[in-house]
């Protein structure tokens, strides 16, 4: 399969954009721009991803410094917590009815 | 929409897999299918990195380019009239619109990206005249009502087209979708009021505004696409979760939206045949000029040309732009690193 080379040819790199909605809430992935700098990859998320007061901060980050999990090895890579139920509180059963518990 | 640079290109054979076995790659594909299967039994999602079958990417990469560029072409329309527009209120709602078009168009692009195609590329193909983009928007808007008649009409084809499309099953275009249809709303609503006032000013006024529901109703009937039994890809994307609904199915429901604001308008439709029909519980309107629809898609439009060109010359006209932003971040990373080394 010829699939071309990522963004060959682009002439500016891909930011990755994420935005606070409001205070107090953590930044959430919002989607990717292209600019040549930091500066311009924030002014052009404010008029990409806020343009309705969608939020109070921005981060970007280049794409290529993000580091990912591999999704091919996503059973092995998460299979960890499995069989583990006993860390989530639905695991006591025995408290049930208990008041404030 | 995702961080899509972070290894290898989804499905795109890296140095390491070059080195397994044949075997390897035939169990990986056959792996990852399963997997793909599985998603779409259970109306999951697939994200980038995914494997996902050459022929579901190919759909997909057409779809969603295609719709990016039905946005950043559909901003000429309207931007036509902003200089002409009857009020400075109506003439801010009107560049709020067209930067709208154009903030779909990138949320698009970033998630055609994410399938491994340079956004400059598209942009290429797009100004070549390879790409194809909404046959509607090589139509063009003679008078302000036209203003009114697109964003009710042409804006509300494209929210009953798009709405299904939040839940497609690739997560980034149905990522881009929702935040797309949050600001559709807008569009169609400041069309309808257009219409509206028209409707009730001088009786030259009402009949311009007829004028232009007339001629964009079977223009934006057509934008759902060809009938179902002439829709050959439409069984495919069906069955992949990225279309809900049949190109007759969406723009049945639309008509019946249709009639009941037109009465609102106190407008008609430029339609005698348009009725519910009690066995089919279904709204029906009269035929469609489908030679025309291919035609203009083709190329052969009212307007097909001089969007392109316009096109091409805003791209030129910007070139400069790119080329100083680019020279003067180049500027500000020499100088901190000269910065940075005397330190």
């Amino acid at each position: 399969m010829t699939t071309p080379e990522p963004h060959a040819g682009n002439v500016w790199p891909i930011w990755e954009v994420f935005v606070r909605s409001s205070r107090g809430l953590s930044h959430v992935h919002a989607g990717s721009l292209h600019a040549p700098d930091a500066a311009m990859a924030l002014r052009n998320a404010r008029d990409l991803y806020t343009r309705r007061n969608e939020g109070v901060s921005i981060w970007v980050v280049p794409a290529d410094a993000i580091a990912s999990s591999d999704p091919d090895a996503k059973g092995a890579f998460f299979e960890s917590p499995q069989g583990k139920d006993y860390r989530h509180a639905t695991y006591y059963t025995k408290s049930e009815g208990v008041k404030h518990l | 929409m995702a961080a899509q640079t972070l290894q290898s290109v989804p499905g795109e054979p890296t140095a390491a897999r070059h080195e397994q076995s044949l075997e390897d790659a035939a169990r990986r594909d056959a792996e990852g299918q399963a997997y793909f299967d599985k998603v779409m039994a259970d109306d999951s999602r697939i994200e980038p990195r995914d494997w996902m079958p050459p022929a579901y990417r190919k759909t997909l990469l057409r779809q969603i380019s295609q719709h990016a560029h039905s946005e950043i072409i559909g901003m000429q329309p309207e931007a036509n009239w902003i200089s002409r527009a009857p009020s400075l209120k109506r003439k801010a709602i009107l560049m709020a619109k067209v930067q709208d078009e154009a903030g779909h168009g990138l949320y698009l692009y970033s998630a055609a990206e994410t399938l491994g195609q340079p956004r400059d590329q598209m942009n290429q193909d797009l100004m070549d005249g390879k790409a194809k983009y909404s046959s509607i928007f090589n139509y063009p808007a003679r008078t302000w009502a036209d203003m009114g008649a697109i964003g009710w009409m042409v804006d509300g084809a494209a929210i009953a087209n798009q709405v299904p499309l939040c839940r497609a099953s690739f997560g980034p275009y149905g990522r881009a979708m929702v935040r797309v249809c949050k600001e559709e709303s807008f569009h169609q609503r400041q069309g309808f009021e257009i219409l509206l006032e028209l409707s009730h000013g001088t009786p030259e006024q009402k009949q311009m505004a007829q004028d232009a529901v007339n001629r964009w109703y079977a223009p934006a009937l057509m934008m759902f696409g060809p009938p179902d039994d002439d829709s050959p890809n439409s069984k495919q994307s069906m069955a992949w979760n990225i279309k809900r609904f049949s190109n007759d199915e969406l723009r049945n429901r639309f008509v019946g939206m249709m009639m009941e604001q037109v009465k609102v308008l106190e407008l008609t439709l430029p339609d005698k045949d348009i009725r519910f029909n009690e066995d089919t519980k279904k709204w029906e309107h009269g035929p469609l000029d489908w030679d025309e629809f291919h035609e203009v898609l083709a190329g052969r439009g009212p307007c097909n040309a001089q969007r392109l060109e316009r096109r091409r010359e805003a791209h030129n006209n910007g070139t400069w732009v790119r080329e100083a932003a680019a020279a003067y971040a180049e500027k500000q990373s020499r100088q901190q690193a000269e910065k940075e080394s005397a330190a």
